[in-house]
This record gives structure tokens, sequence and C-alpha cells, in this order.
């Protein structure tokens, strides 16, 4: 179960922890993979690393234009292209009375709006193939909103509404809409919190640890699978029950 | 039969997998040709590239047989 054999996939945020294990477990199953992020040299490694079936395409995901051009890059580089992974994030974290305009622009930018562009540069291509999987990661802050959060919980739960109409627009196409929401994971973003923080968010999660990228990875895999494909419109919470929704 | 309608015809057979016969000037794209909606949309969008024009939405929801479609692309490329 689960194969992704022949499967095209292009994965953004490649660079950071949570996209290099889903851009592993995708391949693992056998599909292709297109490593988008900004820093080159960083999915590069990671091409190497995975070996064949491979494909590098950096992206700013702030750049409108570029990022329109990206699902044509990683279609041309691959040959086709039947999965997409909006996985790339960021955070600038500050309470609403002083937050800047740009925390807000910036999050929002990348995303939700590169997951807007992203989506509607890949869908044709889906929808003439009657196949598609589009996953967005999102966040348990996208449901339950978190406290300096504003933008990024804005973002996140835009990427959840934006699915189900999406996923209604396409699902006679044969093109799911999904998303992912990964509750507290250990990553550069969950580092940079400090202890007292770490402890606090801990005795909040039923399951008493952090998750890993590979419980997000596992996820991505399921609802990219063929075996999903009667799945669209939901929100998948890997949470370890920190957020029963 | 001019240039355009056998382009336009060509789009849609392709797009829509249906017998060449049934694409007539008069074929309803939903009534006779067993489009929905999105095919509309996937239609008028593959127009726009075949012909590299562009049809603004107000247009796009008054073609709806495939000779609505030749006479507005026609008057677009002249």
């Amino acid at each position: 179960m689960f194969s992704l054999e022949g499967k095209k996939a292009l994965v953004t945020g490649a660079t950071g922890g949570l996209g290099g294990e889903i851009a592993r477990a995708l391949h693992a199953q056998g599909a292709s993979v297109a490593l988008s992020g900004t820093r080159a040299e960083v999915l590069q490694k990671l091409a190497d690393e995975l070996g064949e079936r491979t494909a590098v395409v950096p992206c700013n995901l702030s750049d409108a234009e570029a990022v329109d051009n990206l699902p044509k890059a990683a279609s041309d580089a691959l040959g086709g292209l039947d999965i997409l992974i909006s996985n790339a994030g960021v955070t600038r974290d500050q309470l609403l009375m002083r937050m800047k305009d740009e925390d807000w622009e910036t999050v929002i930018k990348v995303n939700l709006e590169a997951h807007f562009r992203l989506c509607r540069a890949s869908m044709r291509g889906m929808m003439k193939n009657r196949w598609g999987r589009i996953i967005g990661i999102t966040s348990v802050v996208g449901v339950t909103g978190n406290p300096g959060q504003a933008n990024y919980a804005a973002s996140k739960a835009g990427m959840i509404g934006f699915s189900k109409a999406l996923a209604q627009e396409i699902a006679s196409r044969g093109v799911t809409v999904n998303c992912v929401a990964p509750g507290f994971i250990a990553s550069p973003m969950t580092d940079a919190l400090n202890e007292e923080q770490k402890s606090a968010i801990l005795t909040k999660i039923p399951a008493g640890d952090l998750g890993t990228g590979k419980d997000i990875a596992a996820a991505c895999v399921y609802l990219a699978s063929e075996e999903a494909g009667y799945v669209t419109g939901q929100t998948l919470h890997v949470n370890g029950g920190m957020a029963m929704i | 039969m001019s240039d355009v309608f056998d382009r336009v015809k060509k789009i849609v057979i392709e797009h829509l997998d249906v017998e060449e016969d049934k694409v007539t000037e008069k074929a309803s794209f939903i009534d006779d040709l067993g489009a929905d909606s999105l095919d509309n949309v996937e239609l008028v969008m593959a127009f726009e590239e075949e012909f590299d024009i562009e049809i603004p939405d107000d247009a796009a929801e008054h073609i709806q047989t495939v000779g609505d479609a030749v006479k507005f692309i026609s008057e677009k490329v002249g």
C-alpha cells in the first residue's frame, strides 16, 4: 500500500527539517521529487543523498513571478507533476499590538499566497491527467490560535479554508486537496523556543513528546497515495493529541 | 469551414473526448457535448492559449456553443 511509484512530486521548503523528511518519505515510496527552497546548495545536498529521481528547483516564495513559474520548472525537470506539497513557511512572531505591516505581509505572502499561486499553476496538468494530489502543510495553531502568532495563525487557517474551496472545485477531476496540520514538531522553528516554553508545551501534549518530521511525512505519503483518493478537503492533525478537532 | 473553427473543434474534441461529428457550430458545450462548468473554464483557457488572446469573464459567460466561441475568437484575431 501507499506506493508512489511513477508519481512526480514538488516539495517546497525542502531545505528545512520537515520538508527534507517529506521529500525523503515520498522518494522512499518511489516518487520522483523536485526539491524547492531558497538555498540551492542545501537542496543539492539532499538531492545527492536521495540519488536518482530528484531535481533541484530553487525558488524564493516571496517572489510572485518565481512562484508562478515553479510548478512548470518542476514539471519540466521531472516530466510531469502529480503531487504538490506546500511545506515552506515562515514565522514573524509578535504580539499584535507590536506587529509591523511587514511581519504580517511576509507571513501571508510566503505561507498563504504562495500556496494559492502554486496550486493555480499546478492544477491544470493534474486535471488533464484526472489525477493529482495537493497537500498544504498548515499548523495546529491555524485552528487553535496562539498568542504572538496572529499572522501565522491567519495564514495557516487561510490555507485550510482555501483547500476546502479548491477541493470542491476540482474533486470531479480526480484531484484531491488536503492539509496536514503538525502540532509541535522538533525543528529549527521549535528549537528557537526556550526551555520554559518547551516544557510548558509538553504539559499540553498527551503523547508527552514533540513530534518528528517523520510523523508528518507519513501523513503526507498517505494523502498523496492512490489509497487516499476519496479523502479531500480534509485536515489531518498530527499532534500527539494536543488538540483533538 | 474556417481555420478558427477547425482549431476550436480540435480543442473541443481533445478536451471533452467527444465524437468529431458532434462538434457542430450549433452544439452547446453543456447541453450537447457533456461539459460541466469547470470544462467551460478549461476550454476558455485552452482557446486563450491556442489563439494568444484574452477572453474576459463576462465574454466567456456568453460563449455557450461552439459557434459562439468561433465568432468571438474570429472577431478578436481579425
